[in-house]
């Protein structure tokens, strides 16, 4: 019992993860609606700002807020450049545009920062609590997707420009006719994404550690969690997230087996796709052609 | 124009035969009189990029043979190519390697998946496959890849002391195993299954596996503690062996824990992992660890300090892939040395499987490089080691492996 317990636990802080990453491409794909598979490369590469900040002497939330801050214009400047000229283009050559971008951020953040694990430090402490059910890191973490997942919420729902940015995203020409600046919306929509993958790289490099490689296995599960909950929810990409955090550990201790737990995740993107396509939280997008 | 064609295709293909011909001529591939070509394969990028080091470490090594003069009066152009660890890519480097470069043999390539991939073909066109930088058991099978040869002690003669030892200090354990899902966490099992014999179904009371793609292997300890184990073997990648020892001091768990040898460098595993966190942690050893003070006036290791400091300035010291790649690179040269001047790829590789007892600099005394034409495990001796919080401390004695 103490073992299940445990388990939902390990699960909950496992998802808290796949939940933070979840967001950033809930939010590029409300600003973009594309899903962008540099997404968890781009965070490594922002993590590892980070820690070169924090190496040159910066405190831990001084260089957090440098390295949002950093993301976030790398983000804007990505799109300018990179994606704009794409604007008309065909949706499989923006999805070529995001595997280059995947390699280029992938190979250069090891070309810069070499391929050696690094630790990562945590501004929670790293205490057991709860009798080692749970570290201080992992609550705090969680804190912190919890804090970014009201943000992006009061932001599409309440602000003028959350909903510029979805309008600009699901009819950019009804959009730019009402005065609504679409390019700038979606070069905003990726600079936000940068921001918030940058925040997931943070929280999570602690856990899992700082090498090149770090977001790989964690964007597929996170993508998972997106699905599940909705990619266009936030609350439900986090709720989505942590979900397949507690359904993969739950099912890998008691059902199908460690050897399958990677499997599952698969199982649960095409289950979604299959049965719900929106989502458990998401609205259907209805697109008149 | 038409005509033309047939024409210009005969000449074409009696330039290509003129040039094969040129080619077959040259009887020793890869080397001329100034130069011996050697290839690698190694995980620059990709999950396994820690052991990168070992490349950049033989290049090091190999560019200071060079300076000193060579080897047999030729110069060793070492060509290594990243393949990620990604056995696709190492297919695609090696027939470049062998069939556009025309390297004499490989050398150290690394991983088991990787090496995997190649072996037939490199088999086929019967060039040297040279002390692979992996563990597995299987690069012992001389009856079926001649050219093919191991380097370290396999994973399972090192599961196999473990077993020992475990059976010796703790025999009413009740031991758990955290494996990778693949031929290299599966020697452990088997290792393990070596030693304890008809006992194992009693002393394992849990295995569980994880795949190098999990984000964490958090869940697969949270089943090991709840099945009470009190001793652990981990058969993990340096990454996740850095999460298992931080994850069990976050758990609050202390079982008496084995770590692959695989994982033990300081600089990639236990640093990141907290110094303090591993204290108490087994290994088999069969390098000198350059933390360890007993080292300091060792001659070995002040001349692979020398190396360091000359030729990998700025390099962490405490990385102990680059022991590793020093001890290798030795062995390489050593086999060079046997050759003389006949350089071809049956010399080198009669050479490479007649080694007597060769010492590298690097290695625990007591340890050496021994090969024959039936026994392609070079190294078959560990020492156990264990975690102090400052270094790797050897304890008891030299126990050489099965080596089956």
């Amino acid at each position: 019992m103490a073992g299940l317990l445990h388990q939902i636990l390990s699960g909950l802080a496992t998802g808290g993860i796949y939940a933070s990453v979840a967001l950033a491409l809930v939010m590029i794909y409300q600003a973009t609606h594309h899903v962008n598979f540099a997404q968890g490369e781009m965070a490594t590469f922002s993590t590892y700002l980070a820690l070169m900040f924090i190496n040159l002497g910066l405190p831990y939330w001084a260089a957090f807020v440098v390295t949002v801050v950093l993301s976030f214009a790398l983000g804007v400047v990505i799109e300018r450049v990179l994606m704009r000229p794409m604007a008309n283009a065909p949706v499989l050559a923006s999805v070529g545009v995001f595997i280059g971008l995947l390699l280029i951020f992938n190979a250069s953040t090891g070309a810069i920062w070499d391929y050696t694990t690094k630790a990562f430090p945590t501004p929670f402490g790293d205490r057991p609590l709860l009798g080692g059910y749970i570290s201080g890191h992992e609550l705090g973490s969680t804190a912190v997707t919890l804090v970014v997942l009201l943000l992006v919420y009061v932001f599409f729902r309440y602000t003028r420009l959350g909903l510029a940015m979805r309008a600009a995203a699901y009819n950019p020409v009804s959009s730019r006719l009402v005065g609504v600046r679409v390019g700038w919306m979606l070069a905003l929509g990726w600079g936000l994404a940068a921001a918030i993958g940058a925040v997931a790289g943070m929280m999570v490099a602690p856990i899992v550690f700082l090498d090149p490689n770090m977001m790989g296995g964690i964007l597929l599960y996170a993508f998972a969690g997106a699905l599940l909950g909705g990619i266009t929810s936030p609350l439900g990409a986090v709720i989505g997230g942590f979900s397949v955090g507690v359904i993969e550990n739950l099912a890998g201790a008691y059902i199908v087996g460690t050897e399958l737990k990677l499997s599952l995740a698969l199982v649960i993107i095409v289950a979604v796709l299959v049965i719900r396509p929106s989502g458990l939280m998401g609205r259907t997008i209805v697109a008149r052609v | 124009m038409i005509k033309r064609r047939p024409l210009l295709g005969g000449m074409l293909a009696a330039g290509t035969v003129a040039l094969s011909g040129a080619r077959a001529r040259a009887a020793t591939p890869g080397v001329t009189a100034t130069e011996i070509k050697i290839g690698n394969t190694e995980a620059y990028s990709g999950p396994a990029s820690a052991y990168g080091m070992i490349g950049k470490t033989e290049a090091a090594f190999f560019k200071m043979v060079n300076d000193q003069g060579g080897v047999n009066g030729r110069k060793i152009n070492f060509i290594s190519y990243d393949d990620g660890y990604s056995p696709p890519r190492t297919v695609e480097q090696v027939r470049k390697l062998i069939e556009q470069d025309e390297v004499a043999c490989l050398f150290n390539d690394l991983g088991t998946p990787t090496n995997t991939a190649v072996e037939k073909y490199v088999n086929a066109k019967k060039v040297p496959h040279l002390f692979l930088a992996t563990g597995a058991n299987k690069w012992g099978d001389y009856k079926r890849y001649p050219w093919t040869i191991g380097f370290q002690p396999s994973y399972r003669t090192e599961a196999e002391i473990y077993g020992k030892h475990i059976t010796a200090a703790t025999p009413k354990a009740k031991v758990g195993i955290l494996y990778q899902n693949d031929d290299f966490g599966k020697d452990y099992v088997n290792g393990l299954k070596d030693a304890f014999g008809d006992k194992y179904d009693t002393m394992v009371i849990k295995a569980v596996s994880y795949e190098s793609t999990d984000p964490t292997v958090d869940s697969q300890l949270v089943t090991l503690q709840s099945a009470g184990v009190d001793v652990l073997v981990t058969a993990a990648i340096p990454k996740f062996a850095a999460q298992v020892i931080k994850k069990l001091a976050d758990m609050a768990w202390k079982p008496q824990h084995y770590l692959t040898n695989v994982s033990i460098s300081v600089g990639a595993v236990l640093k990141p992992a907290g110094l303090k966190n591993a204290v108490g942690i087994i290994t088999g050893a069969f390098i000198k660890d350059s933390t360890d003070a007993r080292w300091a006036n060792d001659p070995g290791m002040k001349e692979w300090r020398a190396f360091m400091d000359k030729y990998m300035p700025g390099t962490d010291q405490t990385d102990g892939n680059t022991i590793y790649g020093y001890a290798a690179g030795q062995t390489m040269l050593q086999v060079l040395r046997q050759c003389g001047s006949d350089l071809s790829r049956e010399n080198i590789m009669r050479q490479a499987t007649n080694i007597h007892d060769f010492v590298p600099a690097t290695l625990l005394p007591g340890v050496k490089v021994a090969t024959s034409p039936t026994n392609y495990h070079p190294i078959r001796q560990m020492q156990l080691a264990k975690w102090n919080g400052a270094h790797w401390e050897n304890f008891g004695d030299v126990i050489e492996g099965s080596g089956s």
